[in-house]
Formats: structure tokens, sequence, C-alpha cells
């Protein structure tokens, strides 16, 4: 850096400012640089404008307020600004394609959507239920346990932020290949083995610490994730809608409470908005935080309180941006200014720099804004807690932001520029690529493929790690991540979180990264699917969907087509399931030495069972029972699992046909309200085959399926039938009894009686030439299954004395 | 002295960053000695369910051989296999008569309770192991065993011992019976929701196991 662009204000004063008034573009760009900024020429312009009309330069701590509020991470310029493409112009993806599904279905039930940390819906009368759903790939690909963790505390106080008591937490992670090479692995990037544990352990340390249960999540495995691991955390809660109070007005008081302030954390979030380079590890080793989760559960329980007796007037967590972005958006949104004291803001390290002090990300750390008559009231209640909770500035009725340190005014910028960011212009361009199908000659006898796909890491049983999540603290998970005696894998969760009512909650999500390789459109539109079959499959119902975008870096116009491609989807094929989506969150920039992320949605869902005792989970339950499929098969192997078992990725990416789809779930729905479903499993990746033989060995019985009797569109072969992975399918068990009823109610949907549960405990499959093509005992199937990533046993057998 | 019953729930007192329970177990000491000693002396009743069970122990309550031990006398250490386990396990109530929390509940009986922890597996000081088991034998301290589905002790079988524990030990008293520790949590158990496997058998039990062990205690102090 040019030192004659820092103006000294006093001798060894912390405090500078920036000859930014007469730099040139080269040296604006310079200055973005170097001070890590993250701002491009455009917005640096803008900056410079500002501070010309002024007639004055601008001190540091406002170039960093301007950053933070202006950067990927706070303002997603990305999905906020104009792209063009294919000699189209969108205005502005979010308000294009996602929260105008929400507007355009306007359901009654819907309480708050993309306005507030997190959004909400309706439970019942009296409660709202809370989602929100963060990335936190960045942090966890320097610091796998620490960006992890953290990754969960953050969203947690999402929750809390919109007065919510956090009840459940979700994560969905994606890891590179486990047994990646090592001399293959560039600088900078961490072992996927290394990152695997971290992040797990991370995760696990955190929600189980803090007493909230993690009942639902994934993880996929993918090349494309060893440079850039995925962390997607969830956190639901429950809110009394009485209690959800937003009526902040000048001269309320800025209380900031929790954990103290430091040096960790800083350039947290323009780290996050740039792409990950080997000397990530040096420099923003700082820009990870470090969890304290006893901390936040002390906060937690303050702020429940203060909710309850009904102190406060606005709540917001502080995450990326610190103190910037909390302070600025809580002024913004109730139209108001702010005058903030600096050094009243308690602190780790001392010699904290005020620009530190405002932009730090450390944790555990809440904002409270107080009417002036309750703050003794208040700070009663954070000291019983033994939770700082300290005073730092008010609200105003002047547009203005104003931080003074000391006896100085380290900044005094007008709201309106802080939030009204040059919109940014970017340039798309999506082609049609060519992708062909392989061919394969079909296997006379599919056992070898079924054992192949069941270890396969994509599809095994991830229960050595979902063990090490509390998934029943609190005690109101009825329906569990793992199903009974064989541990089988239940398509959703399901939380019943009041006393008094059999009213429950279900929680499921849909991720399908490997379509995306071929298409991103219908990428997006299989996870929704998934999501929502997944959510049916149990009985959920009346779904809410979240939206995690993680991306690689948008300025490349190739991949931002992709993702506009993704968008367009979730437009089309949510509006037609007329699921709103109600909160989400982006990460662009995943890019690593080893190249761009794989395009990866993820769709979480949030339903409702009106009586949990209606719920059905995926196990076999008895012999002389019928298997049942609902939904056509269509060709679709495309980045199926059987194809990428042979080492192809394949053309026919799976579509969504909502017609169908929506004829199917509300069969389903129908169905086990009747009673008249014993046990339903969706079918996805891995195709009728995995869904079925997962059915069986979970529930230790025998399954029998006749090929001839799947409905489908122009298929001859066995292995496609079994294999392909079309959506909006499920494998129902079905009593003899029910057989009439159902069959009548099913009128009009695509289904068929395609086998029988059986004693002896193998899973057969009969062609469709008569022969058998998988006849295997089920025990086998499942030791496949739960091979790959089981947890080292060791028999400790001792003799008794 | 207004309480008959004295709970300590289970939830990571202080993250266990030191110890389990350690923490907390010396923080009470400190600003509740003589209250605990007065409620232990009346014979009044103590539960400690999982980090309340390591706090106990570090307190010296439990096992307490000669009454309250100013040193902790065993330990509930880290798992083997390693790590943060949830899951459901059976254990069989062996006690003959002297815990006032299971006297209720025959002997032999086999409970199904979910386990949630790291650092469970009861241990002795290696030089006294023998010894010390011998005593809770002969002092009926032993209350609860981990076993399989039939009721056939694990001897430290994983996973139906899941953490590796001495004895198969899940949950012990004191010499007076007033005082218990059990790593599993009854009150997960308490409905028959919260059970693992209820949508298979839909002719729903009205409670889970874990009912039992808070009805006995209720039952003994009317």
């Amino acid at each position: 850096m040019s030192s004659n662009l820092i103006i000294q204000n006093k001798p060894n004063s912390k405090l500078y400012e920036i000859d930014l008034v007469k730099a040139s573009n080269k040296e604006l760009v310079k200055i973005s640089t170097n001070f890590s900024l993250g701002l491009n020429l455009r917005e640096m312009k803008t900056v410079q404008k500002y501070f010309q009309k002024q007639q004055r330069y601008p001190t540091y701590l406002e170039l960093e307020t301007i950053a933070q509020t202006w950067s990927e991470h706070c303002f997603h310029k990305t999905f906020k600004g104009t792209i063009k493409i294919n000699n189209k112009e969108i205005k502005s993806l979010l308000k294009t394609y996602i929260s105008k599904v929400t507007k355009e279905i306007n359901p009654d039930w819907c309480v708050s959507v993309f306005e507030d940390n997190a959004g909400i819906v309706n439970f019942n009368k009296e409660y709202g239920i809370a989602a929100k759903v963060e990335t936190h790939n960045h942090p966890s690909a320097v610091e796998p346990f620490g960006g992890a963790a953290t990754g969960v505390g953050g969203v947690i106080r999402d929750v809390l932020g919109v007065w919510a008591d956090p009840i459940a937490c979700t994560d969905v992670l994606g890891f590179g290949p486990l047994n990646f090479d090592y001399r293959k692995l560039p600088l900078g990037v961490k072992h996927p083995k290394y990152v695997y544990m971290g992040v797990t352990a991370g995760i696990s340390a955190y929600g189980n610490n803090m007493g909230i249960p993690t009942v639902n999540g994934a993880i996929y495995f993918d090349e494309s994730y060893t440079g850039n691991v995925i962390v997607y955390c969830g956190c639901l809660g429950l809110v009394p809608l009485s209690k959800f109070r937003k009526n902040a007005k000048p001269n309320d008081i800025i209380l900031l409470v929790g954990g103290k302030t430091g040096r960790d954390g800083i350039h947290g979030v323009t780290f996050a908005s740039t792409e990950l380079t080997e000397e990530s590890e040096v420099i923003s080793r700082p820009a990870v935080q470090i969890a304290d989760p006893i901390q936040e559960e002390k906060v937690k329980r303050a702020i429940i309180e203060v909710r309850d007796r009904e102190l406060a007037s606005a709540i917001t967590d502080l995450g990326g941006g610190g103190l910037s972005s909390a302070i600025g958006e809580t002024a913004e949104r109730y139209n108001c200014g702010a005058v903030v004291e600096l050094q009243k803001v308690p602190l780790k390290n001392k010699d904290l720099a005020p620009w530190e002090i405002y932009i730090s990300e450390s944790q555990e750390r809440m904002l409270l804004i107080i009417p002036p008559e309750n703050l003794e009231k208040t700070l009663e209640i954070f000291s019983k807690e033994d939770v700082d909770a300290t005073a730092i500035g008010k609200l105003i009725s002047k547009r203005i932001l104003k931080l003074i340190f000391g006896t100085e005014v380290v900044a005094n910028l007008d709201m309106s520029f802080i939030f009204s960011p040059p919109l940014s212009q970017k340039k798309a361009i999506h082609k049609k690529r060519k992708f062909i199908e392989p061919i394969l000659k079909e296997p006379e006898n599919l056992n070898e493929e079924i054992m192949q796909i069941l270890s396969a890491p994509n599809i095994a049983s991830k229960e050595s790690i979902i063990r090490t999540y509390d998934h029943e603290v609190k005690g109101n998970t009825t329906l569990k991540p793992l199903q009974g005696k064989y541990s089988g894998p239940n398509d959703a969760a399901v939380i019943k979180p009041l006393q008094k009512s059999w009213k429950g909650i279900v929680i499921s999500c849909g991720m399908n990264p490997k379509y995306g390789k071929i298409e991103t459109y219908w990428m997006a539109a299989s996870s929704i699917d998934e999501a929502i079959r997944n959510n049916i499959a149990v009985g959920g119902r009346r779904i809410a969907l979240l939206d995690n975008f993680t991306w690689g870096n948008p300025e490349k116009q190739e991949r931002l087509g992709s993702l506009v491609k993704a968008c367009e989807a979730c437009y089309d094929i949510a509006l037609a399931f007329k699921t709103p989506f109600i909160s989400g969150k982006d990460s662009l920039y995943n890019e690593s030495p080893l190249g761009s992320v794989t395009p990866t949605l993820l769709i979480s869902a949030v339903g409702i069972i009106p009586d949990i005792r209606k719920t059905v989970s995926m196990e076999i339950k008895n012999p002389q029972n019928m298997l049942y499929i609902i939904g056509k098969t269509y060709d679709e192997l495309g980045g199926s699992e059987y194809y990428s078992s042979k080492g192809f990725l394949g053309k026919n990416v799976p579509k969504v046909r909502p017609k169908q789809a929506i004829n199917n779930f509300n069969a389903i729905t129908k169905a086990i309200d009747s009673n008249l479903i014993e046990s339903c499993h969706d079918i996805s990746e891995g195709g009728i085959a995995v869904s079925a033989a997962e059915m069986a060995f979970s529930g230790g019985h025998g399954i029998k399926i006749d090929l001839l009797k799947i409905p489908n569109e122009r298929i001859d072969r066995n292995d496609t039938l079994l294999f392909s992975e079309s959506n909006s399918r499920f494998l129902i068990e079905v009593n003899k009894k029910s057989k009439n009823k159902l069959e009548k109610l099913l009128k009009g949907t695509v289904f068929s009686e395609i086998g029988e549960i059986t004693e002896k405990p193998n899973f057969s499959v009969n062609g469709l030439n008569g022969k058998t093509v998988i006849d295997m005992e089920i025990r086998n199937l499942r030791k496949s299954w739960i091979g790959t990533f089981n947890r080292e046993v060791k028999k400790n057998k001792t003799r008794r004395n | 002295m207004d309480f008959q019953i004295l709970v300590i729930p289970g939830g990571f007192s202080f993250g266990d960053y030191v110890r389990a329970g350690v923490i907390l177990a010396r923080l009470l000491s400190a600003k509740l000695d003589k209250e605990i000693r007065d409620f232990v002396e009346d014979n009044r009743a103590i539960l400690g369910i999982c980090n309340g069970f390591q706090v106990l122990v570090e307190y010296g309550l439990l096992p307490g051989f000669e009454g309250i031990s100013e040193y902790p006398e065993a330990t509930l250490t880290t798992n083997i296999p390693q790590g943060y386990n949830c899951r459901w396990i059976h254990i069989k109530q062996e006690n003959k008569n002297k815990c006032k929390f299971t006297n209720n509940i025959q002997f032999g009986k086999i409970l199904n309770l979910p386990i949630a922890h790291s650092e469970g597996r009861f241990l002795f000081p290696k030089e006294k192991e023998e010894q010390l088991i011998e005593k809770l034998y002969e002092n009926d301290m032993i209350v609860l065993r981990y076993c399989d589905e039939k009721g056939e002790l694990a001897e430290k079988e994983y996973p139906i011992n899941p953490n590796g524990s001495l004895e198969d030990i899940a949950g012990i008293c004191n010499k007076e019976g007033n005082i218990f520790g059990l790593m599993p949590h009854p009150e997960r158990a308490f409905y028959w929701w919260q059970k693992p496997n209820w949508t298979k058998n839909k002719q729903i039990s009205e409670y889970g196991d874990g009912k039992l062990i808070f009805e006995n205690i209720i039952d003994n102090l009317i």
C-alpha cells in the first residue's frame, strides 16, 4: 500500500483516514485489494463520489462499514443485481424467481418471509415455526471444526433473532472422496478425511452442548467438494406469535449481549465473498470464529425471558459483518439512524482498533433494542445468567450512522448511502452442452450391482456420524433419523414440540448435485421434488421450502448462466407444487485450486403433520403384506448412482412432471390419513432397487418384486427399471385387508402392486424375461450398506471374575 | 429443606471442557455443600441422569462406600469405542431391594432407554478394581446393567454395552440407596411416542420404561 494514501490524524492513533478523494482508478482498486474490502472498481467509484461530495476523506472504519454492508455475503449482490443472459435482462434473481413464488402463492400461513433472520410460518393458532438454513463453506474449508461449529451457532442465533426458541437442527454436508490421493492434493487444500472428521465433530460439539437435537441431514461426496467443502447448517424454532415483536423506534437503546468481542472473525464476510486460494490458510485464519456453545445456551435462556416479559422492541443476531451489519440493518429496517459508542463494547483483547470492534464476527453475541424504561429489568435478566449486556448506543430519528470512539467521531455516514450500493451488473450465458448416454451391456444378473451401489458413499449408511449427533435431546423427536432396531434411513424427522398437542413438525431435505453436472434446471427441480416427497412420505404436508445455493464464481458467465437456470426451476416447480420459499441463503465464489464446486442446491422442506400418531416410518413391518409402487418410471439414469458405479455420467437426467407428482403426493397423504400404509419410502438415488432393499433390511423381512409389474415409459431393460432415479415415486407396504380401499383411493394415479413381503429374509427380483435378476440375503445387503462408514468396532470381551 | 428429591439432569454442564461434571460438582460443593450434606443425612433422594451421574461421582456422593468421599472413588470416562453415541439400549434392573428409585421394579426386568454421551464408561482405579466391584455387589449398589433385548448381559460387547463400562454398569446407587446415578435418559423414554419403534407396533402402550423410575421414587415418598 502506498502509505501516502493513509492519513494519520494524530501520532500513534489507531484512527486514520484514507485519501480516496483524489485516488486514480488504479489506486482505488489497490485500496480495495490491500485492505481486503472486496469492492470492485464501480463500487469504489461510488464511494469516492460520495466523499467528494462530502468534501472529506473517509475514515478507515467508514470504508470497512461500506465494504461489509455491500459484500456478497451481506447484500447478496448477485441475487439482487441485474443479469444479462441470452438477450434477456433479469432485474433480480431473488425477486424474479425465488420470492416471486411466495408472492404468487401468497399463503395465509406464512407469517414472515425473506425479511427477518429466519422465515416464519404458522404452526398453530399460538405458535409459529421459524426456520433458517445457513451456509458455512468458506470457514469450514480453512478450519473444519471451528467453521462447522460456528455455522451451527450462527444459525441458532438466526432463529433466536426472530424470538424463537430453537427446537431442532439440521445439517447437510458435502466432502471430497475420503480416499482422495494425498499426492494430488494442492497446497492449501486440506484432505477430505480431515475436513470430514473436523466438520462432523464441530456440528456434534455445538448442537449436543447446547442441547438442541440434530434431527435431519445428509452427507454427499463429490470430487469438486475436495477443495470446496459444503456445510449447510439449519435450525428450527418455535415462536409464540403474540411475542413476535418488531416495533423499535428512535431513542430505544442498543444493547449488545453475549460474548466479548475479539479479533476472531475479522473479515469473515469479505473472505466468504472471494475464491479460496493457497494463501487462504494464512490470510483468512482470523476470519474463522471460535465457538462457545455454553455461552450461547445462557444467552438463549436470557433472551427467551426478555421475550416472554416483552421487554424489547427488536432483536437481531450478530453474524456476518458483526456489529456493522446488525446495527446498520436494524436502523434501516425501522427507518432510523443510530449513534454507537464503540469504546463501550466489552473486549477480549484491550487493544482492538475501532474498526476491528465494529466488524469483528466474534460468536455468541446478539443485539437487542430496548425502550429506555425497560433497560434495568433487561440488564437484571442477563446478570442473573452471568452474561454480559452493555448499552452501546441508541436509535435516533436522523437517518445517519454515527460511530464514536472515546471523544472522536470515527464514522458519520448517511443511512441512505450505506443501503443503496450500486446494483451489480453481470453477464451470463447458458449453452446447452452435449452429453451422451453410455452404451452398457445389460448384466444378466444384478447382485453385484446392487451390492456395489448400496456401499457407494452417497447411499451407504451414515449411522456412524448420525449417532454422534444427539437427535433425541428435549425428548420431542418422535420420528428419528435412524429407524428401529436396524437403524433404517427415515425419509424425514418428526418433532412433537408441544406437550398438549398431537401436531408435529416434519423436516426433510433434497439435494442432487450429480444431476447438476448435466443440467442445473433439472437438478434444482429434482431437489425440490425430493425434499417434498421425503416430507410427504412420513405424513408431512403444507410444506414450506428453504433454498441454499452453493455455486462457483458468478463473474464467470457460464457459471452464472447455470445459476439462472436453477432459479428458473425453483420458480416453475415450487409454484406448481404451491410450496412457497420462506428463507434462503447463497454462497458463491466456491472455487479452489482444484476448480469450481459442482453447482449444489439444497432444498429444505418444513411441513406439518396434524396428528403424529399417523406418522409412517420406512421399514417393512410384516410378512404377508404387499408392496406397491406409486408413480411412473422413466429411462432416467443420467447422473444416477448406477451410471456412476460404471464410471459414466450419462444424459437422461430425471425430470419433474408436476401434474403427475402432485397426484402422487396427494394420494400418499390421503392413504396415510386413512391408515392404509404400513410403511413408505421415497425412491431416489439408486432407484427402486435401493429403496426396496433399504425397506427390507431395515425391517428384517424379505421382499419379492416382479419387474413386469412396474409402470414405465418404454423401458425394456431390468437395470434401467431397477436403478432409474425418476422423481415423484414411492414404495409403500400395504396390508392385504386394505387392498380394495387403497386401490379405490389411488384411482387416477399411476400405481401398481409390484410384489410382496416375505418370511424368507431375501431381496429377490424377477426380471422382464421371468428370470431372477437379484436374489440376495438381506443381511448381506445390509452389511454392504453399513460397511462403508462403520465405526471401528472393538470387541472388549473380558472374562468376569 | 423444602424439597424431597434433588435431580441433577443431563446437559454438558460447563461444556464438559475439563472432566465431565467436575466443574458443576465443585461449584455445588462450594455453594451448597452444607445443604447437600443435610439432604443426604436426612436420607432424602438424589437422582443424577447422564451428566448428573457424572456430577454425583465427581462430588463423591457416588459410589459413597463410606458416605460422601473427599475425592472421587470412581469415574465415568471416555467411551470405548471413542466418541459421542446417541442410541437406544437395553438395561437390566439388578438391584435387590436397596435403591429407592427401583425397589418396586422387578429384579431382572429389562428396560429400554436411550443413551447420549461420550463419557459413560464406569471405571475404578485399576489396583482397587476387583475389591471395589466386590464391594458394589456386597452392598447391593449395582442397579442397572447393559444387556441385549433378551436380557443376556453385554459382557462389554459393543454396541450392547455402548461405552465399554466396567461390569456393564449403567447405573449405581449409594450404600443407603437414596442416591442414584445412571447414564441412560429415563426422561426421554417417558411417553410411548418417544420410543424408537412405535411406528411398528401401533398398539401403543401408554408409557415408556423411563416412567417406572420416576413413579418408583414418588411412590416411596407417599
